[in-house]
Parts: structure tokens; C-alpha cells; sequence
């Protein structure tokens, strides 16, 4: 029922002034909803290049769900208690979650999951870099939760008021589980800090080496001379995009430093520091050159989650196969039953 | 055999007893019964729900926002629908 029926059908005009005429009035109705800031709907009839950009989005936005299954999941079998791996479990799960409410969402837009994984398991569409960056110890199962799922939180609650109706819902539902997760990992980061010298030195080489890759999540500078590089403006015009990059990261340094400072750690920047004229933290030039690199297949690993997910998913055929001959087998003997 | 063979379908939460079934999301599941279990699963994972419906994608018959106008606007020339259309005298109570 998500087929686009606000749109050219068999019975719209063969002329080509008229179909002019039909195509403008079909712009007219995608903006005048935009301009009013209200939402749209699977089956309004939109502008291509908004399709196209919301099913590439949501799609990179599903996978980095999906992939980010796995830094934890490397440390699912041990947590370091009970009530740790319970924690952990739930919050692994929470991802397989939000993966498919995002699927769900790019369905919505006439694609199919089935599509989308294949693209992902080819390479053809990416997931966040920072999920190619490997979980080395416990600490870093915390400061995944605080790091990279507070910048995620940082960029996901704009997108609870995003244009598109299911994309929308999808992230108010996301945005609600996921501030269970910083805080949890926020939790464990706090543990560590109260603990030995040992674990203090794990909380400061996880911040040591997350730091940046965090800051990368916003995605390269795309305000002041830089905004017309990118995609960010057509994208805040569409209602997409509610902020650039360069503000939310700078919301999130300046969200995060103070909590570093209680963690009592240092964050890996010299050049961060509070600047009393603008208001803000002031913080060093970003490695883009590592950034570029690893989004282009050379991160530490790039080749290994992408191997986990094709097993998982070539592994799980019979699972899959077997629903389908089961449900086969109860439709048949319900037929019968009636027959 | 793949999700491909996996129909769509929509998912509606009653939040608790006494509200009515909500639209949720959506969900691939080889029959109605797994819908059901994914659906719990994936919707009602921090107590959402008390009870749950799926129904196929496919059979639902749903209004096209292309005729909104001519579908609506019947309704929008009878304001003597409202209760606020009427006259009365200020000092009645209980209208």
C-alpha cells in the first residue's frame, strides 16, 4: 500500500504542454507541504532527488544499525558480570531494532530490504565509519555508549522532525531507546574511573582512541565556505537535514568535554579549550585524510564486519527457509481443515 | 528462498486497556503467527503494548492523498456539525 499514487498514472495526459502543466502541479503540492513544514507521506508524490536521498539515507542509516551489532557483540560473551551482559544483550538487540524500523521506513519509499542488504553485502552502500574501528577491551564497550551513541543521539534527534513521515517515527522511537544506551555506557566509563590504576588507564586509552572517530560521526565541514560543497543545503531546504555538521559537532564537544572532565580523563586534543568569547569549546583540526580512508575500505575493519554480516546472513538461510515451509505447511492444513 | 517470499506487514499496539490499537510500524514475517512474535519482539520490547494486530500490507484498502480534496470536502461546508455553530443565550447552563 506504499505504491506512489499522487503521481503519473496510464491516464495522465500524452500532451506535452498538459504534462508540463501536471509536473508543476505536482512540485507545486510537494512544496507547499514542505514550505509549510508539514510532513510527507509514503504515498505523496515527491521530487526524485528527494526519494533518491532518503532511501541512500535511511539505508546507510539501517546498515550502521545492523554493523553495529558486532563492536559489542565482541564483547557480549565477556562482560565483565551478569548484569553487564544482560545490559549489553539488550542494547545489541535495541540495534537489530532500529535496523529494522529503519528498513521499514526506506520501504516506504519503494525499495526493498532485500535490496538494500544485497547493496550493503556488495559494498554498493555504506554504513557509519565508525563501526570499522575494533572493540579492543571492556572500556570500549562504554565508550561506545557514550561516544558514539551520544554523537548519534546528537544527529538523530533533528532527524525525529525530519520531512518524511516514517522516517520521522521511526527516529522518535529510536531517539527514546537510545539514551539508554549512552547512559549505560556512561556507566561503565564511571565504574572504571572509581577503580583501580589498571582500569583507569583502559578508560583513558578507549577515550584515546574514540575521540576523533567520534567527532568524524557528524560528517565532514559543510558550513561557511564550505557550505556549498555538499549536499547540506538542498538537504535543509527538502526539511532533511535540520542543522550542518560543523554545529552539531560543535554541540557535541561542547555536551561531552564536561563529561570527560568528571570521568577525570584527557581528551587527545591540545588545542581544546573553553573560549570564553564564543561560548563554545574550541577544538583541533580533524584527521580527514583518515576519515576519506577508512569510509573507502581501509579501516582496521572494513573487510571483517562485512564478512560477519554476509556469514550471518548466508548462515541463516535454513532458519529462514524453514519459516517458509512451515508457514506453507499451516496454510495448507488450514485449507483442508476447511475444505 | 528468500524474504522475498516474506510479505509486509502492519503492525497496530493497543498501548493498555482502554486505548485503542495503534499503528507501530511495519514488519516481513513468513505468516501471520510469526508476524505476530517478531512483532512483539520488535514493537513491545519496553512493555508498549498489552495487545497487538497484524495485517498484511496488501489488504488494506487505504484513500489517496490525490483526490483529499473531492474526498473531503464534503465535510468541510457542514460547520453546523460543531457544537460552537449554535446561538444561545450565555446565562444556560449545562449546553
Amino acid at each position: 500500500m506504499y505504491g506512489n499514487d499522487f503521481g503519473p498514472r496510464d491516464d495522465a495526459p500524452l500532451n506535452a504542454a498538459e504534462t508540463q502543466d501536471y509536473t508543476q502541479a505536482l512540485e507545486d503540492y510537494f512544496n507547499g507541504l514542505i514550505d509549510e513544514d508539514s510532513r510527507i507521506e509514503p504515498r505523496d508524490a515527491m521530487p526524485d532527488g528527494y526519494r533518491q536521498t532518503l532511501i541512500r539515507q535511511i539505508a546507510q542509516h539501517a546498515h550502521s544499525e545492523i554493523i553495529g551489532m558486532q563492536p559489542e557483540g565482541n564483547w557480549l560473551t565477556r562482560a565483565p558480570s551478569l548484569r553487564r551482559k544482560a545490559i549489553l544483550l539488550a542494547k545489541v538487540q535495541d540495534e537489530a531494532g532500529h535496523g529494522l524500523y529503519l528498513y521499514s521506513a526506506a520501504e516506504t519509499l519503494g525499495v526493498d530490504r532485500e535490496e538494500l542488504l544485497d547493496k550493503l553485502h556488495a559494498g554498493k552502500q555504506k554504513y557509519s565509519s565508525i563501526f570499522n574501528y575494533p572493540t579492543l577491551t571492556w572500556a570500549d564497550a562504554g565508550a561506545i555508549g557514550w561516544l558514539v551513541d551520544g554523537a548519534a543521539i546528537m544527529n538523530q534527534v533533528p532527524l525525529c522532525r525530519c520531512s518524511y513521515g516514517p522516517y520521522a517515527r521511526a527516529m522518535i522511537r529510536v531517539c527514546k531507546e537510545e539514551s539508554f544506551h549512552q547512559r549505560q555506557g556512561f556507566e561503565i566509563l564511571w565504574t572504571l574511573s572509581q577503580g583501580t590504576d589498571a582500569q583507569k588507564a583502559m578508560l583513558q586509552d578507549a577515550a584515546n582512541r574514540w575521540w576523533w572517530p567520534a567527532l568524524m560521526m557528524f560528517g565532514p565541514p559543510d558550513s561557511g565556505e564550505k557550505a556549498a560543497d555538499g549536499h547540506t543545503a538542498q538537504n535543509m531546504a527538502w526539511g532533511i537535514k535540520r542543522f550542518t555538521n560543523d554545529d552539531l559537532r560543535q554541540k557535541f564537544v561542547d555536551m561531552t568535554v564536561p563529561q570527560a572532565i568528571k570521568l577525570g580523563i584527557t581528551l587527545p586534543d591540545p588545542d581544546l579549550r573553553w573560549n570564553e568569547e564564543r561560548g563554545h569549546w574550541d577544538f583541533g583540526e580533524i584527521d580527514w585524510d583518515e576519515f576519506w580512508r577508512v569510509l573507502k575500505g581501509d579501516g582496521p575493519c572494513n573487510a571483517e564486519r562485512i564478512a560477519t554480516r554476509v556469514a550471518a546472513h548466508e548462515e541463516g538461510a535454513w532458519v529462514r527457509e524453514a519459516a517458509v515451509a512451515y508457514a506453507a505447511k499451516v496454510a495448507e492444513r488450514e485449507q483442508g481443515a476447511v475444505a | 528462498m528468500s524474504n522475498d517470499n516474506w510479505p509486509l506487514y502492519e503492525v497496530f499496539v493497543r498501548a493498555k486497556r482502554g486505548l485503542n490499537h495503534v499503528h507501530a510500524g511495519s514488519l516481513h514475517a513468513p505468516d501471520a503467527q510469526m508476524a505476530l512474535r517478531n512483532a512483539r519482539d520488535l514493537y513491545t520490547r519496553r512493555q508498549e503494548g498489552v495487545s497487538i494486530w497484524v495485517v498484511a500490507s496488501d489488504d488494506i484498502t487505504a484513500s489517496s492523498p490525490d483526490e483529499k480534496d473531492s474526498f473531503f470536502d464534503p465535510a468541510a461546508d457542514k460547520v453546523y456539525r460543531h457544537p460552537t455553530f449554535y446561538d444561545v443565550p450565555e446565562d444556560v447552563e449545562y449546553l
